[in-house]
């Protein structure tokens, strides 16, 4: 130690040297959790710590006024989900549906912006992130101006004549039962509409970034041995696009679920999601078990779908 | 028919590009509309009214004021925090790394409705009332997380070799953190920063269970106006966000690339 410390600067640098490396190893041993202490305690106490008071919030009886006990009253569970369970199946379907869309939607343009933009590859990725920059409850606002019944869409299809494209989406609609009547909005349609739109840039960026490292002589490739277009992205595409598509759908269908934006400002009461009930029961029934119980089983469900999921697609690496 | 094949990717891609942009352009036109009713949701005709008196509508203003003091205070703090976890990621071997990582992802995975209700149950068993305090806790919480990931991907790419030049030119740890290291993963920390800004500064969900009625962020403000009726105003504020932060983009790249240009 002595010798250490009469050293001083000028044996400071040695550490990138092996064989000195008994010092900063013990020296070092305790930094790495100095740093980590902060951030972790404060995900710890905040983040884990709410789950467990959320879990023994659900098995607790009781009511507002006069204070809970923990009673573990599992008929809290059974009775929420006795009474919810369209709601939570709906939000479930809602943001299934919402995530094929966006991989629908979303897989065309990554692939235009990776491969076929050009010098505007850069631009274009702005104008896909452009969006976050304005408050998303107002762009989904915004969709109430777009929807609705004399609205911008069916002027633009009024003016360019295209009305027949608009009743004809509209009859398709009806006969899978999105609309109910001649609306667009306040239907599952426009809940679906506004969940693909809001998360849509979750799909597109995992997605350009998979597709932008694959090796376009690999399609070509394909072509050269006489696959058909259809073959090449079933074959080759696909199968390599798959990290990338299961982050997109994970990152798109979780928060979807829980979302209540959506389908309280371009919905009606036939819409309401799961997200919306626990709001309530919150915030206005005062119903903390029930809602707590109800946080806890969606959460219960998105850990079991991604564990499956992850698990069927094969990748392991999330981050 | 054959051109049509050839660039049915570009037409698509476009396509989905205007859906993904006609919400601002609507925001944007609307925010010079003079509605005929409460809500801003019809054209009526064209004004400035909006843009001139923007602090017009009573408490607006005021939650654009207390969203900006969150973001400000929530980023800054998860940007300190999660830099120096970053830097124990990046830089460090520990045990308990998985598990550290695990509790990293876990809140980008979780429903922010099961979050805020969550943390809402813990403030409730300990008695603390919601306001300011428990937004901030709570923005800092789920901000963490991405400054985290944004500035670990930064961190692990930085090349070793840079700070052993600098330790063979004689500088010792702390010059060689502040001269070397700490300029390369600056621009990291920035994108993380602005990113937990955003994050915070856009946030109802969480907000919402963790506020009380006299702390009312910017997005709980529309959000109750979608209710009571909506102002052109808040029309004025998206576009002025929007445009400011396209702003700082395009001259951060400008930036970027004219520093990188003066490298080569």
């Amino acid at each position: 130690m002595a010798v250490n410390t009469l050293a001083g600067a000028p044996l400071a640098p040695q550490p990138a040297q092996p064989g000195e490396g008994k010092r900063p190893r013990r020296r070092g041993a305790y930094v790495p959790y100095l740093l980590l202490l902060p951030g972790m305690l404060w995900l710890v106490v905040f983040f884990l710590v709410p789950m467990l008071s959320l879990a023994s919030q659900s098995l607790q009886t009781g009511d507002v006024d006069n204070g809970y006990t923990l009673t573990f009253n599992f008929a809290t569970y059974s009775d929420a989900l006795g009474t919810y369970w369209p709601q939570l199946l709906r939000s479930l379907i809602y943001a299934g549906t919402a995530t094929v869309a966006t991989l629908a939607l979303g897989f065309p343009l990554a692939w235009f912006i990776a491969h076929r933009s050009g010098r505007y590859k850069n631009f274009l990725l702005v104008l896909v992130i452009a969006p976050f920059f304005t408050s998303f409850l107002i762009r989904t606002l915004a969709w109430q101006t777009i929807l609705g019944d004399s609205g911008l869409l069916a002027q633009f299809t009024a003016f360019t004549h295209t009305d027949f494209l608009l009743s004809g989406f509209k009859s398709v609609l009806h006969a899978v039962g999105l609309i109910s009547n001649d609306q667009l909005l306040f239907s599952p349609f426009a809940v679906i509409c506004g969940l693909t739109y809001n998360f849509l840039p979750f799909m597109v960026l995992p997605l350009y970034a998979n597709l932008e490292r694959l090796d376009q002589r690999l399609v070509e490739a394909a072509g050269d041995l006489y696959a058909s277009p259809v073959q090449a992205f079933r074959r080759v595409i696909w199968p390599l696009s798959l990290p990338g598509v299961v982050a997109g759908t994970l990152l798109t269908f979780i928060p979807a679920t829980g979302d209540y934006i959506n389908s309280v400002l371009l919905g009606s009461t036939q819409t309401t999601m799961i997200g919306q009930v626990i709001d309530a029961q919150f915030l206005r029934v005062l119903d903390y078990p029930t809602a707590a119980a109800l946080s806890f089983i969606l959460l219960l469900l998105i850990v079991a779908f991604v564990v499956t999921y992850v698990r069927r697609a094969g990748t392991e690496e999330l981050v | 028919m054959a051109w049509l094949r050839r660039h049915l990717v570009i037409i698509v891609g476009l396509l989905v590009m205007l859906y993904i942009l006609a919400p601002n352009f609507v925001v944007i036109a609307f925010s010079f509309n003079n509605p005929a009713g409460r809500f801003n949701y019809q054209w009526n005709q064209f004004s400035f009214d909006a843009w001139t008196n923007v602090c017009g509508v009573p408490g607006m203003c005021d939650s654009l004021g207390l969203s900006l003091e969150i973001g400000i205070i929530a980023s800054l703090t998860a940007a300190v925090l999660g830099t120096m976890v970053a830097f124990a990621l990046g830089r460090y071997r520990f045990r308990a790394r998985a598990g550290t990582n695990l509790l990293i992802f876990l809140p980008m995975a979780t429903p922010e409705v099961v979050m805020g209700s969550s943390l809402l149950t813990l403030f409730i068993a300990m008695g603390i009332p919601t306001g300011r305090t428990t937004i901030l806790i709570a923005h800092i919480m789920f901000c963490l997380s991405f400054v985290i990931v944004t500035v670990k991907a930064r961190v692990a790419s930085l090349d070793p070799r840079l700070e052993q030049a600098a330790a063979d030119l004689y500088a010792n740890e702390v010059q060689a953190f502040l001269k070397v290291t700490f300029p390369l993963v600056a621009p990291g920390i920035a994108a993380g920063t602005l990113l937990a800004f955003s994050l915070s500064f856009d946030d109802f969900i969480i907000t919402n269970f963790n506020a009380s009625p006299s702390s009312v962020t910017f997005p709980m403000y529309v959000w109750g106006a979608a209710q009571r009726g909506t102002p052109v105003q808040i029309n004025v504020i998206g576009t002025i966000m929007f445009l400011g932060a396209l702003a700082i983009v395009v001259v951060g790249q400008v930036l970027s690339s004219r520093r990188s240009r003066q490298a080569v």
